[in-house]
């Protein structure tokens, strides 16, 4: 297959932001997680739990509490006291309305899903109607002391429980006013402190309110006597989450221990009625606060301060011992941070409020398989490019020829002229962006440099000509009548005659640039695109999906290829398949058209199309190089997948030239490393 | 709770009746896909879910199939032998038999065994074994012959055991059974000889295994339709060396007696095994669930056009033929327990394992036959189990009434006979029932003190505390400091409170305060380990000292040491401890903390920190009980002048102790901060340039 240079990158100095709320929509099979730079990612459990749309975050806007309601809208709340709500289709954000209840602590969808609760700093309770297109206020319930925290609705949507500091209030809806009061216990572990306060509450069919509070408690009260009933001591420190499944026969909350213990109901004796609570499996996936849980039917999730969103399958709800009975660990954005100028030898990294571009280094040296070569310059940091505002970079751009820097926010555009004179950058904005292009999901420059496609969140494509330090507008493409999906991938073709763009349902569309009309579109596949690229010479759209199926569509035939029916028909190695990241990033041998280099988060690999393909009984991954073996082994070796596992976490991975290649590695150790120390536990023997 | 599924048919093409109609079922490497070998010349590869083959092999004509096809786990290839000593493996590609690779060896193979996490295993007829890997490079190298003449192989089976293979095969010589164990870890195969006990005249019918860490146990159905059970060692004490092993009845009568034809026997978990046969003389054949443990039938189906006596038991599904027709029955067992409960039961097991279960029932604490009595066995049963009290032997019998009303002399002679006798599973709990029967005795008749019996009772090492209640009390009402020294050594559980009483009767014992006893404790039977400590310390003690420290000899007599010794060496908490320690006269810990300290001293002199000896108290040992005595007895110990030197000096060493370990701490921080520096340069370079090839 060949010897490459690998320009080892570990500079990239990401660290993504810790997990605030995450919410589980029973219908659509999605998740919703919130960060604490605000971003709000939207993750499809059925498609692999691919993340497949995201709202950038925004400094002011801290997100404490997020929310489903009826036809699958999203609500968030936070601590500027505005209720936003999100457009899933365009990705932006529809409104966003004061609560005027100052910072928002808590939210709750009535069990009908028309009505909105949200807690506030003053300590008011406050009911919204949800409209079809906005939300209106309709009454304040009885005012408390201090902020409410936590909310719950009774299933018949009667009543309703508020956690605050020290206490938990039961509601009446229809009255507003408060039906109990019931004091928690400040004390810990004999030692009185100076405030317990409710971090969630879950009521119950039966009356049951389940509160989880900063002492370590878990409680368990009766709302119609507002008696204590039952009373866990779980951890030393917060129990700061509670989710509940739908059956209501388990939960599950997360402590700032980083534990997440499972609770069910459970028979006391094997063949009576009588059930009670038993704390049943402890879990400890995370090293930093559980701030958020939620409870799918099959899984409990779980996320917090250490930045992993992590679901941990019930093996007693999975039917079928398969892939999606293990335990998955979100880290890294399925998405691109990164861009390269092959030219130039540039990577350009993207932040939540920078840019950061450096140059790589060389070497003269030759060596042979795993060594590491003595460098005769070393990789340069060359810009750092602040944005201005309080909003976070969607997306960035640097151009293959290294000229042009383009990034995207949400309500502004950004362009710049790069010059270099020998070791000197001078950096010179292009003023005078064009009104429409305000907001972009997705920037990509032409393989030569002179043409800008930008997809804006309206489902439009724009292609821009760029000249000497100006531009032109070309063309716009407007989305197919009747949708308003944004496009979030786009691919060009080398030639510069086909631009390809995917939203996250429906197929990939390719358009012919000389033309400026649609070309053709490619047939919609059940699972979301993660990655496009055409390849050089054939204009092979190579699509990379969700489920990790990998096809190639010929864009002049407007068909499949021969090969792509041919790996469709004997299908993928089940190994392959059993990968949990998606493809990221597709780019090809400038030099050999067969070859077609991928990767993921914990691989990367080059497919040589000339070669058979794997069956499920071949190896797919040999990491050790072929040694003198008998010839029947070699025959079994030889196949078309040619897999290194050597770089990772791998966030991004290209070929500079026919001989060198780029890998970008995050190790997580350094992001570790850069989280708040996390609560130190006592442990034996230090 | 075991139950038997709908059962369905496999095959619809009908098969020759009896062994020849079908040779074997065997696992593929995928979950539910199954090799069904015909006898004659065919091969089968079904899904069972689906009950349809997915592909069918045929050797060619005039050749025949001469063993059950196996799936190679580690490479997917089926290989299969035809005419004793040709070996095919091929794909599921793969379409004609005649084109796919060949080898011819040079011996008859009886059977390939191929089970996951190893290479397929061939044996031969003469009982070599080889794996295939070394069997294909060089298909025609010589097989040695293991069985005598006239020894034919009767049944095999493999298992994995701590991921090495183990293969038992059994082989028949004139009525005579043998088993061989062949351990591929250590390249021994041991011997053993199936001794058949009482039912001499039955006939071995049928054979499963199962394994359970240290032994295979063997379960044989034998012609009076009993199972018996038999204990393998794994690893055999010594493998040269021919062994007998004894066979003891598990199942009573589950099949008919005079069953001729299809009989077979399969082990389905730890509890269960399932029997084909016919369960009265007259009856139509069936399959039945027996719980080995109440030996209880749980559940049953008829199989009204007979079966050939060939069961096969993977994953869920139960193999066999009915009439003439592969039929597959489901088989579920939910063992119902706690961890089930707490949903621990659904631990994650390597694929294609269907042997048992991997957690802890701890209902089955499951004793072993009397075939194969090993003593580390006897002794990890600490428990006493009504279900299966073995019938006592009679010398039992006699031992006990002899206690009654025998005199001492005659007890000791019985008991010598008692214990010369071999071990029982439940030795220990017969043992500490002998020794209550003797203190019974000694309590309504105070002048019997059975000291000997109780030392060689005490000295069967499989006594505790909780056996034999009321042993060490009176042997500290009879300030009996030798028994109680040995009870110390001997016993796991022994109360603080008793190893306070021991420490003050020990302390306070003015008996031996001189130093010429050392004959007399030999004639008291001191244990020679103990007294190799002592004679040490005595030697430390003769050393040229500095006549300044005075710390330096010995504070006690050896005796004493000795005694003090078993003390450190016994467990304890320290809660429990504190209250007791309380108690004791202050000249007695004065003392007792002279002595810790002398050891003390005498630990530091040598670079690893430990006492000579066999069995020296560690520093540890003595750092704690200096901790303990303190801890009890400081506000009374700082007020006795005597005491002062000692804590002067007591609080020295602490000091230079806290010097000692600040220093260690900084030196370990120093070399972490190195060990990182190291990490980092490493692999935590920010940017290298590498070279990677790929193949």
């Amino acid at each position: 297959m060949g010897e490459f240079k690998v320009h080892r990158v570990r500079f990239f100095n990401y660290v993504p932001s810790g997990i605030r709320c995450v919410a589980y929509n029973n219908q659509s099979n999605r998740l919703a997680v919130s960060r604490t730079d605000g971003t709000v990612e939207i993750y499809n459990l059925s498609a692999n739990y691919f993340q497949e749309k995201f709202f950038p975050g925004h400094e002011s806007r801290a997100t404490e509490a997020l929310c489903w309601a009826k036809g699958q809208r999203l609500f968030s709340g936070g601590l500027n006291g505005e209720i936003i709500e999100y457009d899933l289709q365009a990705l932006n954000i529809k409104y966003a309305m004061d609560a005027f209840g100052g910072p928002i602590w808590s939210m709750a969808v009535s069990p009908c899903g028309s009505q909105l609760l949200v807690g506030c700093e003053d300590g008011s309770v406050k009911l919204f109607q949800i409209t079809p297109d906005k939300i209106q206020f309709e009454r304040n319930f009885d005012r408390q002391k201090s902020r409410i925290l936590s909310l719950s609705w009774h299933p018949s949507g009667t009543h309703i429980a508020a956690g605050s500091i020290d206490y938990i209030s039961v509601f009446d809806v229809k009255s507003g006013s408060a039906v109990h009061k019931m004091l928690v216990d400040r004390q810990y572990m004999g030692v009185s402190k100076r405030k317990c306060i409710i971090w969630g509450v879950a009521f119950l069919s039966d009356g049951t309110v389940i509160s989880v509070d900063s002492a370590g408690k878990v409680q368990f009260w009766d709302s119609a006597t507002g008696t204590l009933v039952k009373n866990h001591l779980i951890a030393n420190a917060d129990v700061q989450s509670i989710a509940v499944s739908d059956q209501e026969d388990s939960f599950v909350v997360g402590t700032a221990e980083g534990t997440v213990f499972h609770f069910q109901l459970v028979s006391v004796t094997s063949n009576s009625s009588e059930k009670q609570w038993v704390r049943t499996k402890p879990f400890q996936h995370h090293t930093h606060d559980v701030r958020a849980v939620a409870h799918s039917p099959t899984a409990l999730i779980s996320g917090g301060t250490d930045t992993h969103l992590v679901i941990r399958p019930l093996m007693e709800k999975v039917e079928v011992k398969n892939y999606d009975a293990a335990l998955r660990k979100i880290t890294f954005p399925h998405r691109r941070l990164i861009s390269c100028s092959k030219k130039r030898h540039l990577l350009l990294f993207q932040f939540a409020h920078h840019l950061e571009l450096w140059r790589l280094g060389s070497t003269v040296a030759t060596g042979k398989n795993g060594d590491t070569l003595p460098l005769s310059k070393d990789a340069d940091h060359l810009l750092h490019l602040k944005t201005k505002g309080p909003e976070n970079i969607i997306c960035s751009c640097i151009s293959p020829c290294g000229s042009w820097i383009a990034y995207s926010t949400t309500s502004r555009f950004f362009l710049y002229r790069l010059n270099y004179e020998h070791d000197n950058i001078s950096l010179q904005r292009v003023s005078k962006m064009p009104a429409f292009l305000r907001s972009a999901l997705q920037i990509l420059f032409s393989e030569d440099s002179t043409k800008l496609f930008v997809a804006s969140n309206q489902g439009s494509l724009h292609i821009i000509r760029l000249l000497e330090g100006s531009f032109k507008h070309l063309h716009t493409f407007q989305p197919q009548s009747g949708t308003v999906e944004s496009m979030c991938l786009l691919a060009v073709s080398p030639d510069g005659n086909w631009l390809a763009a995917s939203g996250t349902s429906a197929g990939v569309h390719v358009y012919n640039i000389k033309h400026l009309k649609l070309h053709c579109t490619v047939p919609a596949y059940n699972f979301p695109v993660t990655a496009l690229a055409i390849a050089p010479n054939t204009n092979n759209l190579v699509i990379a999906h969700s489920d990790q199926q990998v096809f190639e569509y010929s864009i002049p035939e407007k068909q499949y290829t021969e090969w792509s029916r041919t790996i469709q028909k004997q299908g993928f190695h089940y190994l392959w398949l059993q990968r949990d990241t998606p493809i990221t990033h597709i780019s090809f041998h400038p030099k050999r058209p067969m070859h077609i280099l991928l990767h993921d988060a914990y691989m990367f690999c080059i497919i040589d199309k000339s070669l058979p393909l794997p069956n499920d009984k071949t190896l797919l991954y040999n990491p050790l190089p072929p040694t003198n073996e008998s010839d029947v082994i070699r025959r079994r070796t030889a196949h078309a997948f040619k897999i290194s596992k050597i770089y990772k976490p791998l966030l991004f991975m290209d070929l500079l030239d026919e001989r060198t290649l780029v890998a970008v590695e995050r190790p997580l150790d350094d992001i570790i490393a850069q989280l708040p120390p996390p609560i130190k536990k006592k442990k034996f023997g230090t | 709770m075991a139950a038997l599924e709908e059962e369905f048919t496999l095959s619809t093409v009908p098969l020759g009746a009896g062994p020849n109609g079908l040779l074997g079922v065997e696992q593929s490497d995928k979950t539910d896909q199954f090799l069904v070998t015909h006898g004659g010349r065919t091969v089968i590869l079904y899904k069972v879910s689906d009950q349809k083959p997915l592909g069918s092999w045929s050797v060619k004509q005039g050749q025949i199939i001469t063993c059950p096809a196996v799936c190679n786990f580690q490479t997917g290839e089926f290989i299969v032998v035809h005419d004793n000593k040709v070996l095919r493996i091929w794909n599921t590609e793969d379409v004609n038999l005649d084109k796919v690779f060949k080898a011819t060896l040079s011996a008859e193979i009886y059977r390939i065994h191929s089970i996951q996490g190893t290479e397929p295993l061939v044996l031969f007829k003469e009982g070599a074994v080889r794996g295939l890997e070394a069997l294909l490079a060089e298909p025609q190298q010589k097989i040695e012959t293991v069985l005598s003449d006239d020894e034919v192989i009767k049944w095999t089976k493999v298992f994995m055991v701590f991921r090495h293979p183990v293969l038992i095969f059994i082989t028949e010589k004139h009525g005579n059974h043998f088993a061989y164990i062949q351990t591929f870890s250590s390249r021994t195969l041991s011997k053993y000889t199936l001794f058949h006990g009482q039912e001499e005249k039955s006939v071995i019918q049928n054979f499963t295994a199962s394994v359970d860490r240290k032994f295979i146990s063997l379960m044989s159905l034998s012609s009076d339709g009993c199972v018996y059970e038999t204990l393998i060692p794994i690893h055999p004490r010594d493998p040269d060396e021919n062994q007998r092993v004894v066979r003891s009845l598990l199942l009573k009568t589950v099949v008919a007696g005079n069953a001729r034809s299809g009989v077979a026997l399969t082990v389905l978990d730890q509890d269960h095994v399932a029997v084909l046969g016919p369960p009265l003389p007259a009856s139509k054949e069936c399959l039945s669930i027996w719980n080995t443990k109440f030996q209880t039938l749980q559940t049953s189906r008829e199989l009204p056009q007979g079966t050939s006596g060939q069961l096969w038991y993977f994953g869920e599904n139960l193999f066999m033929l009915h009439g003439k027709f592969l039929t597959v029955i489901p088989y579920k067992c939910e063992v119902s327990s706690l961890a089930g409960a707490l949903g621990k039961l659904k631990h994650s097991q390597d694929p294609g394992t269907h042997t048992v279960p991997h957690f802890v029932n701890w209902e089955t604490s499951r004793g072993c036959g009397f075939g194969s009595q090993n003593s580390e066995q006897s002794k990890r049963i600490l428990r006493r189990r009504k279900i299966e009290v073995n019938v006592p032997p009679p010398a039992f019998e006699q031992l006990l009434s002899t206690i009654k009303k025998d005199s001492e002399k005659d007890i000791e002679v019985e008991l010598c006979k008692f214990l010369a006798v071999k071990r029982t599973p439940d030795f220990h709990t017969i043992v500490g029932d002998i020794v209550l029967e003797l203190l019974g005795r000694h309590t309504t008749e105070p002048s019997f003190y059975p000291r000997n019996s109780l030392m060689q009772l005490i000295q069967t090492h499989v006594l505790s505390y909780s056996l034999c209640p009321g042993l060490m009390e009176v042997a500290l009402e009879k300030t009996d400091v030798q028994m109680l020294q040995l009870c110390l050594q001997q016993f796991p559980d022994i109360p603080e409170s008793i190893t306070c009483a021991c420490l003050k009767i020990f302390l306070s014992d003015p008996v031996q305060e001189k130093m010429d006893e050392q004959t007399e404790i030999l004639q008291n039977g001191f244990n020679a380990d103990e007294q190799n400590c002592d004679s040490c310390d005595r030697k430390l003690n003769q050393k040229p000292q500095d006549a300044a420290e005075e710390t330096t000899s010995c504070p006690v007599v050896p005796k004493r040491a000795a005694l003090l010794n078993a003390i450190l060496h016994s467990a304890y908490s320290e809660m429990f401890l504190l209250p007791h320690l309380k108690d004791i006269p202050a000249q007695h810990v004065t003392l007792f903390l002279q002595y810790l300290y002398f050891l003390y001293l005498k630990c530091s002199e040598n670079a690893t920190m430990t006492l000579p000896g066999l069995h020296p108290p560690t520093l540890n040992q003595i750092m704690d009980w200096i901790c303990l005595l303190l801890d009890a007895n400081f506000t009374v110990v700082v007020m006795i002048p005597e005491a002062k030197r000692l804590l002067l000096s007591l609080y020295k060493f602490v000091k230079s102790q806290i010097c000692i370990c600040s220093e260690l701490n900084k030196i370990e921080v120093s070399f972490r901060e190195l060990q990182k520096l190291n990490q980092e340069k490493n692999n935590r370079e920010l940017y290298s340039i590498e070279v990677l090839e790929l193949f």
